[in-house]
């Protein structure tokens, strides 16, 4: 992990309230898996960095693309940045989804909302070992919704609209009855989904990535604790910004 | 040459820096931006008699200029620290300030027993955490309560004891003095103050435990005036703290009294701002022409304003 001024090399938007940012420094090289994130400083306004996924990185340009979507002071001042821009950021954080260790043949993704972005780093990856993929992609209306095609070049995708404006009304657990023969799962984003993915999936291996609000982004702070599962666990949490973002469902208590 | 080092009861330190308790973690996370041989000192997480859980999520909050914190005091327990945290930092040439904490009398006096036996260089007693329900914070806004915790930890060892005040009172002067009559070795100021933010849309506190400490720049005049009128009234040394995050906040708490800093939530915007602030302070103590830190201690004018 390192902290440096990045350049910004491309931010546009891409859905409603929604942005891509490209980044440009030494520290794409340095990512290990998908799922780690980074911890932005968007300005000398705000006290506490912002944690963003990594969704791609591009060995060749050296460079990580972010996708975020405003939610606030923080990720409105991040809009007004512009290409050519410096950022002050903080990473490769965090432990990503395994892909070393999987043992599977064919993955289902399942995202919400801002939890989209790390699913695409975790399907290129996937796909470049050989893993089919499968995704359902959960917006809450048609103008939320970006890099569906992005997923589809690289296996089935179902849309889930809370408003129903496109693909299935509804929630990704609404969509979860219609898809089978996957062997592992791996979900990203608000808790209220990771819980109903995590009982609907009962017995199914699987990851979620977690999200919480972050002090240090290093592990060093406790703010980011999640309850341990295991009663007799020495420590009886896990750090999501260092231990985590991503856990086996088993691992902890939502 | 200038003289960067203070020697304070029980700590001989290189130079007056040094991270505060609960934002340093116990110092892994950071030894991967730099070498921690460089610090003053090292004030470690605080521990508790067994281990804690802390409060619910989420427990932080940003405020302009500055965080709320309800993290609980979340810890392995005295027991652990000993055996599987205080290993790690022993090897770098830097001493270890443990941050003792506890619900009642017996668990300070059981942590501070433990800790006397350990490593550690001092003892910073934490009778000023805001966001622990149970003793915690009376001990730290009650004089009495105050005098007999502080004593019965120096008895309970013989290390050097930083009493930490709470920044939760009406008079800072008298809960100063009841911890230097119970034989403190020195104070530590100032702890988080309590805050509180809504969320407009929810409706509802952001924080789970609805109220947190407040840290950051935000709290620093606070902690410059506690220390001014601290450092007039009690004898003993004072390890200021609050909002530091360049040099000149270095030397305004050196001013006002303090012997030494502890740079506490700067250390989540920027990893290596001690680091930073260790390497510039030799520059920026002679660009205001001071030699030492030493002379600087105290330092503030009383300006009389004549007519
Ligand atoms: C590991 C991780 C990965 C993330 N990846 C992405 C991503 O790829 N794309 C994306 O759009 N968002 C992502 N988020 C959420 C993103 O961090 C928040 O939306 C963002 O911090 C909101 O900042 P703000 O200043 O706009 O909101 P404000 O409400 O003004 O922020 C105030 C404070 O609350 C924190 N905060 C607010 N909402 C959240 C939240 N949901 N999670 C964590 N902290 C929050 C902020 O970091 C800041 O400290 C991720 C969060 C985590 C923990
Ligand atoms: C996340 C967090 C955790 C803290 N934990 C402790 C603790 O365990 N013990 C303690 O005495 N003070 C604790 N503090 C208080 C700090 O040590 C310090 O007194 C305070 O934050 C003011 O300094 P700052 O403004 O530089 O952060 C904590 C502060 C923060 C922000
Ligand atoms: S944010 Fe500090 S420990 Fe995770």
């Amino acid at each position: 992990m390192q902290r440096e001024w990045m350049t910004i090399v491309a931010h546009q938007s891409i859905a409603n309230q929604t942005y891509l940012l490209e980044l440009q420094g030494s520290l794409p090289q340095f990512v290990e898996t998908p799922g780690q994130f980074v911890h932005i400083q968007v300005s000398d306004d705000f006290f506490l960095r912002r944690p963003v996924s990594i969704a791609d990185v591009d060995s060749d340009k050296g460079s990580v693309t972010l996708l975020y979507k405003v939610m606030g002071k923080g990720t409105d001042a991040l809009t007004k940045k512009q290409i050519g821009d410096k950022l002050d950021v903080l990473g490769p954080s965090g432990t990503g989804f395994p892909i070393d260790e999987l043992m599977t043949n064919k993955a289902l993704l399942i995202g919400g909302g801002i939890g989209v972005p790390p699913l695409y780093c975790l399907a290129k990856n996937l796909k470049a070992r050989g893993i089919e993929v499968m995704s359902i992609l959960g917006f809450r209306s048609r103008e939320d919704v970006f890099f569906t095609e992005k997923f589809q070049s690289l296996g089935d995708v179902h849309v889930a609209t809370n408003d129903g404006s496109m693909g299935t009304r509804g929630f990704v657990t609404d969509v979860i009855p219609q898809v089978d023969g996957y062997d592992t799962y791996f979900s990203c984003g608000p808790t209220v989904m990771l819980k109903g993915v995590k009982e609907q999936l009962k017995g199914v291996p699987g990851y979620i990535s977690i999200e919480e609000r972050m002090g240090c982004g290093v592990g060093a702070c406790f703010a980011c604790v999640v309850e341990c599962a295991d009663e007799e666990d020495t420590k009886g949490y896990r750090k999501i910004c260092s231990d985590g973002p991503v856990f086996r469902p088993e691992e902890v208590i939502l | 040459m200038i003289d960067t080092k203070v020697d304070l009861p029980g700590l001989q330190l290189k130079n007056p820096v040094m991270p505060a308790s609960g934002c340093f973690g116990f110092g892994r996370e950071f030894a991967q931006f730099y070498d921690l041989s460089q610090l003053g000192a090292i004030m470690i997480k605080a521990a508790t008699a067994t281990k804690r859980f802390g409060n619910a999520t989420p427990r932080v909050a940003e405020t302009a200029s500055g965080m709320l914190n309800a993290i609980g005091l979340q810890n392995p327990g005295v027991d652990a620290i000993i055996d599987e945290e205080l290993p790690f930092l022993e090897p770098y040439n830097t001493p270890i300030v443990a941050n003792v904490a506890g619900s009642t009398m017996e668990d300070y006096e059981e942590v501070a027993a433990k800790l006397g036996k350990s490593t550690v260089s001092a003892l910073e007693l934490n009778i000023s955490c805001p966001n622990v329900k149970e003793g915690g914070v009376q001990f730290g806004v009650d004089p009495e309560l105050a005098y007999t915790v502080t004593k019965l930890v120096k008895e309970a060892s013989a290390k050097p004891v930083y009493v930490k005040l709470s920044p939760n009172v009406t008079d800072i002067v008298t809960m100063a003095k009841a911890a230097e009559e119970a034989g403190a070795d020195g104070l530590s100021m100032i702890n988080t103050l309590t805050g509180m933010r809504i969320d407009p849309f929810t409706r509802k506190p952001i924080i789970a435990n609805q109220t947190g400490g407040l840290s950051g720049p935000a709290i620093k005049p606070v902690a410059i005036r506690m220390i001014h009128q601290v450092y007039q009234a009690v004898n003993l040394p004072i390890i200021g703290m609050g909002g530091i995050e360049t040099t000149d906040d270095i030397i305004e708490y050196l001013l006002a009294g303090a012997s030494a800093v502890a740079v506490g939530s700067a250390n989540f915007k920027n990893p290596y701002i001690c680091k930073e602030l260790i390497d510039q302070l030799p520059d920026a103590l002679s660009a205001h022409q001071f030699s030492s830190v030493k002379e600087i201690i105290g330092g503030v004018h009383h300006q009389t304003t004549s007519t």
